[in-house]
């Protein structure tokens, strides 16, 4: 059977699973819509987590970054890990004890002030958009790549299936419909990386086989690339080029903003107890981090394997006309690019001028199984996996920014009069129209997704991170703090990141930098300048109420949290 | 549960999250960036130490340092008798 009618079939299979799950987990009450009756179990709520977190990014660009950056792409597998102990020590338990159901419902009620709710319902939505339009974006690329439909209609089919599990279970269906998808997503991940080791290293284990040698000779893999990029006119694979402050800046803002994303946090709510909060986060990381340490072992592989397929044993370039099927496939795709600029009748790859190979990152890890000659069903479940890994991710963007609508905006501050049934119809329409804008920006992407996704990660770190930590940990931070705290980290950073990013891209080079860090890393800045306007202005200003001071007090212990419901 | 206990309980809680913070701060940012090239000089197999740390490493640090802090925790709600049931 051709790869077409696998992945047809894996991909269906896949999706009506996700549809039963929906129909199994139909919610009634709005603390089911929000954050699943907070019922859901520490192992399985950590495995949401794990898809919730691991967008079509990390499943498709993040091994193929990684493999032309070398060193450099420690940002992302750091940055995008270490933020979770982040979440585990200062955030996660607090927040399930307080109890509510949202980021704006801390803010506003912890800083007592409707200002200060809506400042944060307006970050909370800006964030999930920006980083949602991405999610749409992969949805229909790997619809269009795998199944040959049109992007468009790739999009429209998967806010289909997000829209029926979202609307109907909220909180809940996302929450066990994701623990499918982080099933599906890992194992489309793992089968072609192991298969991959035992070819280049004899290890099974990738993570191994990373550190291990070449088979069939004495020469570890990481040396032999090291060798081949300095060959090449490229820096070794193991150094990277980005300075030092960049590389730190980057991974802080990385940490950070996880620990600030609206759409992370509230998984930590969907808990029975503060301790399952704790444990949580755990499970969360576990299971992430099966991944995260597989993917720079595939991107060492994928980046030896290209190099030796396309220069050749001998380094003078393969013929183009021995050229193995993969690249004639990708080739259609327009992913990979030759121009034989010496005509020779050979492809070669390197640093600078002799350089007539473009190649789009994102192929290294959908190729892998090709270049690894894997049968057509592992290519059809690296494609069930690529959606799983954006439609899980989707839907908790879509559930943030149907709960700040129907919930912070018009249950606590237009509408306080609504009942409950009202407000669970107004969260399903909430969820109904976010899907739609969804859907219309993975069709009319604004530019440079990737670039806007890091936007998101900076505006967390520097608007909500500090706001809730000082919320936890410094009972003076008040109300005044709070907001000029957020609107000075928020404004600060997106102005960076505008004025580089968009109109006046030119200057976006290291001397122009603010302490030589690149807008992806300025969130790190952004963040000291709220924590230190937070911290001046709570000071000089009056302290909060005395009841707000209690709230504080109640959040640091964790007995009392509100009961779970069953289901 | 008055307020004294709580603050002991506070003072104990910051005490673990400051420690566990500041493992978490020197495997990935000291091993990882700033002591990279220097830690390179060590071989750990096939890995360059501090590039392993920067990819590898530091991941698996992070999640032993979650399970300890939740095992920690779990003790010392106990020990001041503010523990769910």
């Amino acid at each position: 059977m051709s790869v077409q009618t696998w992945t047809y079939l894996i991909v269906g299979a896949t999706f009506a699973l996700y549809i039963g799950i929906a129909i199994w987990s139909r919610v009634g009450s709005t603390r089911e819509f929000y954050v699943a009756g907070s019922g859901v179990s520490p192992v399985a709520n950590g495995m949401a987590t794990a898809a919730d977190w691991m967008s079509a990014a990390s499943f498709i660009s993040m091994a193929g970054l990684i493999s032309f950056m070398g060193y450099d792409g420690a940002v992302y597998l750091m940055g995008w890990t270490g933020g979770y102990v982040l979440l585990a020590l200062l955030l996660a338990p607090y927040l399930r004890k307080f109890g509510k159901y949202t980021i704006p419902d801390f803010v506003g009620d912890r800083y007592y002030s409707d200002t200060a709710r809506l400042v944060a319902v307006v970050c909370a939505v800006f964030v999930s958009f920006t980083y949602v339009a991405g999610q749409m974006r992969g949805v229909g690329i790997v619809f269009s790549r795998f199944l040959e439909v049109d992007i468009n209609t790739g999009v429209i089919i998967g806010m289909a299936i997000v829209f029926l599990y979202a609307v109907l279970g909220g909180m809940k269906g996302i929450t066990y419909t994701q623990v499918a998808q982080y099933c599906v997503l890992i194992f489309a991940y793992m089968v072609p990386a192991i298969f991959i080791s035992i070819l280049l290293t004899g290890n099974f284990i990738p993570q191994l086989g990373f550190g291990g040698t070449l088979d069939n000779s004495s020469v570890y893999l990481l040396d032999k690339l090291d060798g081949l990029n300095q060959e090449l006119g490229f820096a070794a694979y193991t150094d990277g080029t980005k300075s030092m402050i960049d590389v730190f800046a980057i991974t802080a803002a990385l940490m950070i903003g996880t620990a600030g994303l609206p759409h992370v946090i509230v998984r930590f709510f969907t808990v029975p107890k503060v301790r399952d909060a704790r444990r949580s986060a755990g499970w969360a990381l576990l299971f992430i981090a099966i991944l995260y340490t597989t993917a720079p072992a595939v991107a060492a592989f994928a980046r030896l394997n290209m190099i030796q397929t396309i220069n050749g044993e001998d380094g003078r370039g393969t013929l183009r006309t021995e050229a193995p099927s993969w690249i004639d496939n990708w080739e259609q795709t327009g992913l990979i690019a030759w121009e034989d600029k010496n005509n020779d009748g050979r492809m070669y790859y390197a640093a600078g001028e002799q350089n007539e190979m473009t190649i789009d990152r994102d192929i290294m890890v959908l190729a892998n199984p090709e270049i690894a000659n894997l049968p057509a069903w592992v290519i059809a479940l690296v494609a069930a996996g690529g959606l799983a890994a954006a439609l899980s991710t989707a839907a908790g963007l879509l559930l943030v920014i149907s709960s700040a609508i129907a919930h912070d905006l018009l249950k606590k501050v237009v509408m306080p009069n609504i009942t409950e049934k009202q407000e669970l119809l107004y969260a399903r329409i909430a969820a109904g129209f976010a899907v739609f804008v969804a859907g219309l920006l993975g069709i009319y992407p604004p530019g440079f997704v990737a670039q806007v996704v890091a936007f998101a990660f900076g505006l967390a770190a520097a608007s909500f991170f500090p706001a809730i930590f000082l919320g936890i940990f410094d009972k003076r931070a008040n109300r005044a703090g709070a907001i000029s705290g957020m609107v000075v980290g928020i404004t600060f950073t997106a102005a960076y990141i505008v004025y580089f990013k968009f109109i006046n891209p030119d200057a976006n080079t290291a001397e122009h930098w603010l302490f030589g860090i690149s807008p992806e890393g300025i969130g790190l800045i952004g963040m000291l300048l709220n924590f230190a306007v937070t911290y001046a202005v709570s000071h000089l200003t009056a302290p909060p109420p005395a009841e707000i001071q209690d709230l504080v007090d109640h959040i640091r212990v964790p007995r009392g949290a509100g009961a779970a419901q069953v289901h | 549960m008055t307020k004294a206990t709580e603050n002991l309980y506070w003072k104990q809680n910051l005490w673990i999250v400051a420690t566990l913070l500041a493992i978490w701060f020197v495997v990935s940012y000291v091993a990882g960036i700033i002591l990279v090239d220097w830690l390179n000089n060590i071989q750990l197999f096939g890995f360059k130490l501090g590039f392993w740390f920067a990819q590898q490493g530091s991941i698996y640090i992070f999640v032993i340092l979650i399970f300890v802090y939740v095992a920690i925790m779990n003790r010392v709600d106990k020990t001041h008798d503010v523990h769910e049931d």
